[in-house]
């Protein structure tokens, strides 16, 4: 492979729609891309398949022209381009669906389109427009709404639907399905089998493996910057594939039984907060009970009342005192700080700003919610010796790879420094443990870590509640699961009475209510 | 009755320009997410800039000359703070205080002089509808200029693909910077059109409705208009309002001294700053419809690429 132009063109007779050629990106300190290649051809769903950091996301940064590669050439249809920028990329026909929606919340569906089409500016034939194309591909939405009414699954299609009418011929899809309903993905997939029907090639993004062998016809494996494999995905097992996407046998979760008494923990009884900011959700006669030795899941879609429910548990937000009970004592009136003093952890979903101070060490990092439990200070003045040394036993218990106890906590990665975090709470010896997004942006490792430290410390007699996007995480970990959608709490079933599908029906149950 | 009211209107209304240039001025700014609180100082430069250009040259180009300057008075705030992501209310800070000093040390050699003005214009045939036409068209140009820059903005706004820019930009600059909109360039242009409509507004004061230097002569103004940009809700109809309000307060706190009202004549003269601020907040007091008109990026430095 000396000539750039030869790639795929033996095997078909029409070039590849897109072809990359070694290309390389270099970050300070790390190569995001290493020498990748990897060719798409019409029509075609092709997989990208990796871990976080694994690349993939700065390689369709590359192809979009949100960035620019070091070194290696970028085939178009069979031409060498170079594209400086999104809005070349846009002419050229390539489309694409952002993780994090690139959308305007306070926009209507049709403006925030606009923003992207050229030629004439005409709101109302472009309304037109996008409700014909979204009937076509069965995605029904309505032209004049505000983005910040709309659900996840709703924005992703304005930007389906956005994409589409630039008639684009190779769409690029980041994690499209990390905020959807099981259902939603099921009809997202069929939308996609339409377009790549019609000739659109697909590029298709993703750490869910049983997705791709669903959906992709061929996939190729990234792993630490570099291709570590091509495959077609419906030809392989899961475990072949994640041997190529992580190195080893995927990790599983061993959960026993829990063998002491169960009693209740944490009790929410008719917890209600009426918000009035129009970007954030209500909560609805919440009630719910944790018991002892046990992990109960909260499933839904951010955005239904999760952050809200978070502040009411953790403190942040008071409510009646009698409306959360700690071990049978009325919390709800104490702050944030009194109910750790009763035994409450908790870890928020953002590490960097609120489970740690970017900045701060490791060490200084412990004194944020450790400093009265765990003696950190004493007559009001902090004891750094005692907080190093806790950081050091942290990093120590839960094999945090760190270089030392002085290390910024932003120089972490995020599954280091989440384990980090949970293992500074668990040291705390709580009694319950709120867990929020546990594994949100955490390597496959890291993840399975995490997820047996829950389940260990459940099983010695602590209620641990997580709140989490991914279904699949808390089928694996969770005793029981409720589903929060709309601000309304769900009643928590057993997880053997219950399956993806059920919880997905709540999922999106609610949430046409609430449209 | 009537005959007393039409010179209380037409005054009202060329209060309210220096107000409706530097508002709508700002309005702009703050719609592409970034608040300057540098318009007092910019009305400062831009005053005495107008002053000497209309001293040489006419009262026209003493405008132009305001325009320029205010803009080029925006300059350094829009370096700091969208190429160096300062913060902005410290540098606008900045830039008034800088405004201030600067204005002060210029116009020193115009203290005691005079300048012409400019004469009304009466419009034909508009000018002869019953107490409209008197009110709203027999005003000097500059003031004709000022309902044309509203229309133009406000349509501009709300019907354009500019004016769709400008507030995706301000709304959220990390999705227009993906989708491949130029946020910064945008920016320094609200930025620096902001700057050339408070210089206009300044340049306005100091040639046209007192045409005589007075150090720090903008008086609160500028500030005025910072204050009316948000609770007009970043709304130029209610910024017009907002602004007729205070020029019309204005005018009849002059006429209650000119009576000889029995009150201390510095307390008339707060009175139309109060009375502008309680209505606005009145009438802003819905937080839902203020939440969202608010541009979401306002004061907040954005980086490309982060």
């Amino acid at each position: 492979m000396s000539d750039p132009s030869s790639i795929g063109l033996a095997k078909t007779p029409v070039p590849p729609r897109l072809a990359l050629w070694n290309i390389t990106k270099r970050y300070p300190g790390v190569v995001a891309n290493d020498k990748v290649s990897l060719s798409v051809a019409p029509g075609e769903i092709h997989a990208v398949l990796g871990e976080n950091g694994a690349g993939k996301s700065t390689l369709m940064k590359i192809i979009y022209g949100a960035t620019h590669a070091d070194e290696g050439h970028l085939l178009w249809n069979g031409k060498e381009v170079h594209i400086a920028n999104p809005a070349e990329a846009r002419h050229l026909g390539i489309g694409m669906v952002f993780q994090h929606f690139q959308l305007f919340e306070t926009l209507s569906v049709v403006e925030n389109i606009a923003l992207v089409l050229e030629g004439k500016f005409d709101l109302k034939a472009l309304a037109i427009r996008v409700k014909e194309v979204s009937e076509k591909y069965g995605l029904p939405l309505d032209p004049y709404r505000m983005v910040h009414s709309l659900s996840v699954g709703e924005r992703q299609r304005v930007e389906i639907v956005r994409c589409l009418l630039q008639n684009p011929q190779l769409l690029i899809l980041d994690e499209p399905t990390s905020v959807l309903t099981p259902q939603a993905v099921r009809s997202l997939f069929g939308t996609l089998r339409q377009l790549a029907s019609e000739g659109v090639s697909i590029l298709y993004i993703s750490h869910k493996l049983h997705e791709i062998q669903e959906l992709c016809d061929r996939a190729t494996v990234m792993r630490g910057g570099r291709v570590t494999g091509e495959a077609n995905p419906k030809e392989e097992t899961s475990a072949s594939l994640a041997r190529m996407m992580i190195g080893r046998e995927l990790p599983v979760c061993v959960s026993p039984a829990f063998e002491g008494e169960a009693k209740p923990v944490l009790e929410v009884k008719g917890l209600s907060y009426a918000n009035d900011d129009p970007f954030c959700s209500s909560l609805f006669d919440i009630s719910l009970c944790l018991q002892s030795g046990e992990v109960l899941g909260i499933a839904g879609i951010s955005g239904n009342g999760q952050a809200e429910l978070l502040a009411a548990l953790s403190g942040e937000q008071l409510s009646a005192s009698e409306c959360v009970l700690l071990e049978g004592q009325p919390v709800g009136h104490l702050d944030a700080g009194r109910r750790r003093d009763q035994g409450l952890a908790f870890v928020p979903e953002e590490r960097l700003g609120r489970g740690a101070v970017p900045s701060m060490s490791l060490a200084e990092n412990t004194v944020l919610t450790a400093h009265r439990q765990a003696g950190l200070s004493r007559y009001g003045l902090l004891n750094y010796g005692a907080a190093r040394e806790f950081a050091k036993r942290c990093i120590e218990r839960f094999d945090v790879r760190c270089p030392g106890v002085g290390a910024a906590a932003r120089s972490l990665s995020g599954g280091n420094l989440q384990k980090f975090i949970v293992g500074r709470e668990i040291m705390q010896a709580p009694r319950v443990m709120i867990v929020a997004q546990p594994t949100w942006g955490v390597d496959v490792g890291a993840s399975a870590a995490l997820r047996q430290t829950l389940i260990d410390i459940s099983r010695s007699g602590v209620g641990v509640l997580v709140i989490s996007e991914e279904l699949e995480e808390l089928f694996e970990i969770c005793d029981r699961i409720a589903v929060l959608a709309g601000g309304r709490l769900s009643e928590a079933q057993p997880k053997a009475q219950t399956d993806a599908e059920q919880i997905g029906l709540l999922m999106a149950g609610s949430q046409q209510q609430a449209a | 009755m009537i005959d007393s009211i039409i010179p209380i209107l037409v005054a009202t209304l060329a209060a309210a320009t220096p107000l409706i240039f530097a508002g709508l001025g700002e309005l702009v700014a703050e719609k592409s997410g970034v608040i300057n609180l540098g318009v007092e100082g910019m009305m400062l430069i831009g005053a005495v800039a107008g002053f000497a250009g209309a001293l040489s040259w006419g009262t026209s180009v003493g405008l132009m000359f305001g325009a320029v300057a205010g803009a080029l008075a925006a300059l350094p705030f829009a370096f700091l703070t969208l190429s160096l992501g300062a913060n902005q209310s410290a540098s606008g800070l900045a830039t008034t205080i800088f405004g201030i000093g600067l204005s002060a040390f210029i116009g020193q050699f115009f203290v005691s002089q005079g300048l012409p003005g400019m004469k009304p214009y009466a419009i034909p045939l508009l000018s002869s509808i019953p107490l409209l036409g008197p009110v709203f068209f027999t005003q000097t140009p500059v003031v004709y200029l000022a309902y044309l820059l509203y229309a133009m903005l406000a349509w501009m706004l709300a019907k354009t693909r500019w004016g769709l820019i400008l507030r995706a930009v301000g709304e959220s600059p990390e999705a227009a910077h993906a989708i491949g909109y130029p946020v910064l360039a945008i920016r320094y242009g609200a930025v620096c059109f902001g700057g050339a409509m408070a210089g206009l507004g300044g340049a306005y004061l100091s040639t046209i409705y007192t045409p005589l230097w007075v150090q720090n002569m903008v008086a609160g103004r500028g500030w005025i208009s910072v204050a009316l940009v948000v609770f007009a809700a970043w709304k130029p109809t209610r910024l017009m309002l907002g602004a007729c309000l205070f020029g019309g307060m204005t005018i009849l706190q002059l006429q209650a001294q000119g009576f000889g009202v029995a009150v201390p004549s510095q307390l008339l003269s707060a009175i139309p700053y109060v009375a502008t601020i309680l209505v606005l907040m009145v009438i802003s007091r819905d937080r839902k419809k203020l939440q969202l008109n608010l541009p979401a990026s306002l004061g907040k430095p954005f980086v490309p690429g982060e």
